[in-house]
């Protein structure tokens, strides 16, 4: 009678050249990836630590409170960039309320409604484009239509102009990485939900919104982002160097942050340059409460989703 | 019993489930005539000509391609979904032009429920996936009555009713399929289409939802697209079977009531394809 349990054959089993070479080669690749990583975190890392030490002296909460930048109350150690701070939430304030419903608006109706002819392909082309465009060209728009269409007097340099400048540079970013998101959320949820007698909107609101939310918001925190430390298109619209009142309305004149710390920069006091990497300290400060802000509104979204 | 047939040899067997009764069909609630669809130039099906009786089950079988899928996504218009799709020809629901201008696909939708290959249910609660579809269709009444009476009537109350709050997605692939046909019957359908309901699920599954089909064919209409012949004759009471032109074009070779397909076919290419010598 024969055995079932039969022990197994023993085969040697060595690696052969051929897989050798192949282990060589991916351990190569590894090694330029995490050579390419450690470079990018470095390269932030001093730049963070460099700005840091240089600024780290004049950190104080005048910094915060003071609304003067001039060449005596740098000196004193009195200088703040109080003014710069309001003006650039300002900015971003209105960029955000004008670019975010518009550029989520143009992504579901592109991703989600729009036929697939010339026209939605013309638009699409010229959306991606605009998102390449140098940020400068869109101060030169803001100065041409928005100043002259405010009046130069009056409103034409006020956060509206330069509001709506940054949010007309956002906008394209805004709408390309909600398609993405759009786009990602997949055909089955939809279908799902056509096929109980949803309308188009209600399939769009209940489902496809809620699903991409967290994605929507990712690329609207890199836009804003964008928007706070952008500095040549808000000079060009009209953003001033120096002004000495709190802006308390967006109709108010400004001078944002980027361009304090430019200013800053070219004084000629020893004080001026410390006061200037606090200044960009405190940019960081403002971005990063910012992101944070955005990332819990992006963190309860995706709450609300149960995948 | 057994299928009777010319040759036992060869041909397959498969158990109808009308077995020694005199298979009858009841009066159509749905007519196709001479529907063709196209995906851009391309004629996907050519020609289809077909009643689907109420309150039965009609399963659509055949080779891959040959546009079932496609047939059944035209009776609730979810081919209009789709980028470049055209139906031609009528396809009738209760004597009503489901593609006639005047018509809204998401009220055809409403009375047209369809469940798809793979479960898709919402990633939201199991009870927010019965609601959802009731809500939004104006169901006022007691959500909680509605989601038990629902799920009882689709096999999964006792499975689930401890977990309602969890999302639909934590449920194994068969109770996923189940809850989608429980969304779909809170809908409070005429007609339930399912585009393979089972082909991804295991056979334990797969008898479930069978058996579930038979009785939810009490009130519902189903039309059924299935790969496995066995599938289509254990469940449906008619069998339509599509086959390939030369053209690569899909088109409706026979319509008849299951036993009586996977017994005395009429057509030649019917009995080729059940017997195994194509497909």
């Amino acid at each position: 009678m024969t055995s079932i349990s039969a022990p197994p054959v023993r085969i040697a089993l060595p690696t052969s050249p051929q897989l050798q070479r192949r282990k060589t080669i991916g351990a190569i690749w590894q090694a330029v990836f995490i050579a390419a990583t450690v470079f990018a975190a470095l390269v932030l890392g001093t730049l963070l630590v460099r700005i840091f030490v240089q600024g780290v002296g004049a950190l104080d909460t005048d910094l915060f409170t003071q609304r003067f930048i001039s060449n005596a109350a740098i000196e004193r150690g009195e200088a703040g960039y109080l003014t710069g701070i309001v003006s650039s939430l300002w900015l971003v304030l209105i960029a955000a309320l004008f670019s975010i419903p518009v550029g989520i608006g143009a992504a579901i109706y592109l991703e989600e409604y729009a036929p697939d002819n010339w026209f939605t392909r013309v638009v699409q082309i010229n959306v991606s484009n605009l998102s390449g465009v140098p940020s400068v060209v869109y101060g030169l728009l803001g100065l041409g239509v928005l100043v002259s269409f405010f009046g130069n007097d009056f409103l034409g340099r006020s956060l509206w102009a330069g509001g709506i400048t940054l949010g007309l540079l956002i906008l394209p970013v805004i709408i390309i990485a909600s398609q993405e998101a759009l786009r990602a959320v997949p055909l089955s949820l939809r279908q799902g939900a056509f096929a109980l007698g949803a309308t188009p909107w209600q399939v769009t609101w209940h489902h496809v919104l809620p699903a991409a939310m967290s994605g929507v918001l990712t690329g609207t925190i890199l836009s804003i982002s964008r928007a706070l430390g952008e500095t040549a298109p808000v000079l060009v619209a009209g953003a001033a160097l120096f002004v000495s009142n709190v802006p308390t309305s967006p109709g108010a004149t400004y001078s944002p942050l980027p361009i304090q710390v430019f200013d800053a920069l070219g004084r000629p006091q020893a004080e001026a340059k410390e006061f200037a990497a606090a200044g960009i300290i405190v940019m960081m400060t403002l971005l990063i409460a910012l992101n944070l802000i955005a990332i819990i509104l992006r963190e309860r979204a995706s709450r609300r989703v149960r995948w | 019993m057994a299928a009777t047939a010319s040759d036992p040899g060869t041909r397959i067997n498969v158990q109808t489930r009308s077995a020694g009764d005199q298979p009858t069909l009841n009066a159509p609630i749905i007519t196709l005539r001479d529907v063709t669809i196209s995906y851009g130039s391309f004629d996907a099906v050519v020609g289809v000509s077909c009643d689907i009786p109420e309150h039965q089950i009609t399963a659509m079988i055949g080779p891959s391609g040959c546009g079932k899928s496609t047939v059944l996504r035209s009776i609730n218009r979810m081919n209009d979904l789709v980028q470049g799709a055209r139906v031609k020809g009528k396809i009738e629901y209760h004597g009503v032009d489901i593609n006639s201008p005047s018509i809204d696909p998401v009220e055809v939708r409403k009375r047209i429920g369809m469940v798809f290959q793979k479960p898709n249910p919402f990633p939201k609660s199991i009870s927010e996936n019965i609601t959802w579809g009731a809500q939004i269709n104006g169901f006022k009444g007691n959500k909680k009555e509605l989601v038990e009476s629902t799920l009882r009537r689709a096999a999964l109350w006792d499975e689930v009713k401890d977990k309602l709050d969890q999302s639909g997605l934590s449920l194994s692939g068969g109770q996923q399929q189940r809850l989608c046909i429980a969304r779909t019957l809170a809908v409070n359908p005429d007609v339930i289409l399912m585009d393979e309901p089972c082909s991804a699920l295991d056979p334990i599954s797969t008898l479930r939802i069978e058996e579930l089909m038979r009785d939810l064919a009490k009130q519902y209409t189903i039309v059924v697209v299935t790969h496995n012949m066995q599938q289509a004759a254990r469940v449906s009471d008619q069998t339509i079977f599509y086959s390939l032109s030369e053209k690569r074009q899909g088109m409706l070779i026979e319509a008849s009531p299951t036993q009586q397909l996977f017994t005395k076919p009429r057509d030649q290419r019917t009995e080729d394809y059940i017997t195994g010598r194509f497909g």
